[in-house]
């Protein structure tokens, strides 16, 4: 029994949660696992779109398969759940049609970097004015604990039971490469940095990447001997080295370090605005938006 | 005042590991789901810097400012 001092702190008002109001209330609760990252990349991106000052009724999510392309399901905004690798391909149509839309695409590292690998380069070669959250458990969580193309090498999976062999993909490198004009990369125990962050990326006019190191306490935690959500909020903390402070360092000392932080940001041209200058040198006029037909 | 809703709670209990002042412990209270809800046992020293709102991956917490 509770004392009657203790039901006080039980008794919770729905609407009282800073971001429940963000949410469609009748989804709830979410079908994420028992401390999975997810959540809390939904909370940051919320306070970055807040403190960006943006409307969500402006915003379209848009997502691929995976656990991490559940979210725009539970969110009160235009949302589109598309197939395999392909949500960056849906995004640059749905940026193209209507360039007054801000297009945000929530990806995982299966996602983004293994099937829909090609579309995430491209997209960065073009710099169209998209914002991809890519939140990477290192695991592939949906189907049962294979490995990903971000498994740190040595870590265990279904299909790597003795370890992972291969050299993990670095995919704030790799758009950096291809032509990303912002990136940056934190990890679920840096959540104010992370709001901060997707701010800045959902402002920048141009290819936004922000790579959100997450937790699957569920498959990678318990292959790799961190069962609980709080040992992985732990091992990132203890583990994350901030950009400057790595720059500094060699790397031999960054070995299984996770660097942190905004790698890059130089904006140039946008797509859609080149698009635009096309159709008006061209034809004289500017390209029509939200119809198919001529007004 | 930090209250938390027992319903969207999954008891993963990352607002304990986060807790700057370690203002939560596991209480005797379950859920339907028969989990462990965390409870503010030392509220006197919460600072109010609303990490664990944020940190809460079910939307379950809520922090009111001091006056």
């Amino acid at each position: 029994m509770m004392s009657e001092e203790k039901k006080q702190n039980f008794i919770t008002d729905e609407e009282k949660n800073p971001y429940i109001k963000y949410f469609r209330r009748d989804r709830l609760p979410t079908i994420f696992c028992s401390g999975c990252g997810i959540g809390i990349t939904i909370n940051s991106f919320l306070k970055g779109l807040e403190s960006a000052e943006m409307n969500l009724n402006n915003i379209s999510l848009v997502s691929g398969i995976g656990c991490s392309s559940r979210v725009p399901g539970y969110l009160k905004c235009d949302s589109l759940h598309t197939t395999h690798g392909r949500a960056i391909s849906f995004a640059t149509g749905l940026k193209v049609g209507n360039p007054d839309l801000n297009v945000v695409v929530f990806t995982g590292d299966g996602d983004a970097s293994a099937i829909g690998g090609n579309h995430l380069i491209h997209a960065a070669r073009r710099n169209i004015n998209l914002t991809i959250i890519c939140i990477n458990n290192n695991i592939y969580g949906m189907t049962g604990g294979q490995v990903s193309p971000t498994s740190p090498e040595g870590s265990l999976a279904t299909t790597a039971p003795y370890g992972s062999i291969d050299t993990p993909f670095n995919l704030i490198k790799l758009v950096i490469a291809a032509g990303a004009t912002f990136a940056g990369r934190w990890t679920t125990a840096h959540p104010l940095q992370l709001s901060k962050t997707i701010k800045n990326g959902l402002l920048n006019d141009g290819f936004s990447f922000i790579e959100v190191v997450s937790q699957c306490p569920t498959y990678y935690g318990r292959k790799n001997k961190l069962k609980t959500p709080s040992s992985m909020i732990k091992m990132f903390k203890e583990n994350s080295i901030n950009k400057r402070r790595a720059d500094n360092m060699s790397e031999e000392e960054l070995l299984g370090k996770i660097i942190v932080g905004e790698f890059v940001n130089n904006p140039r041209k946008e797509f859609s605005e080149k698009i635009e200058n096309l159709s008006i040198t061209e034809s004289g006029k500017n390209t029509i938006r939200k119809s198919a037909y001529k007004i | 005042m930090i209250q938390i809703n027992p319903d969207l709670c999954k008891g993963c209990y990352i607002c304990i590991e986060i807790c700057p002042k370690s203002v939560y412990i596991i209480s005797n209270v379950t859920n339907d789901k028969d989990i462990k809800i965390p409870f503010p046992e030392n509220e006197k020293d919460c600072i109010t810097c609303h990490l664990c709102e944020l940190e809460c991956p079910d939307q379950a917490i809520y922090v009111e400012d001091k006056k």
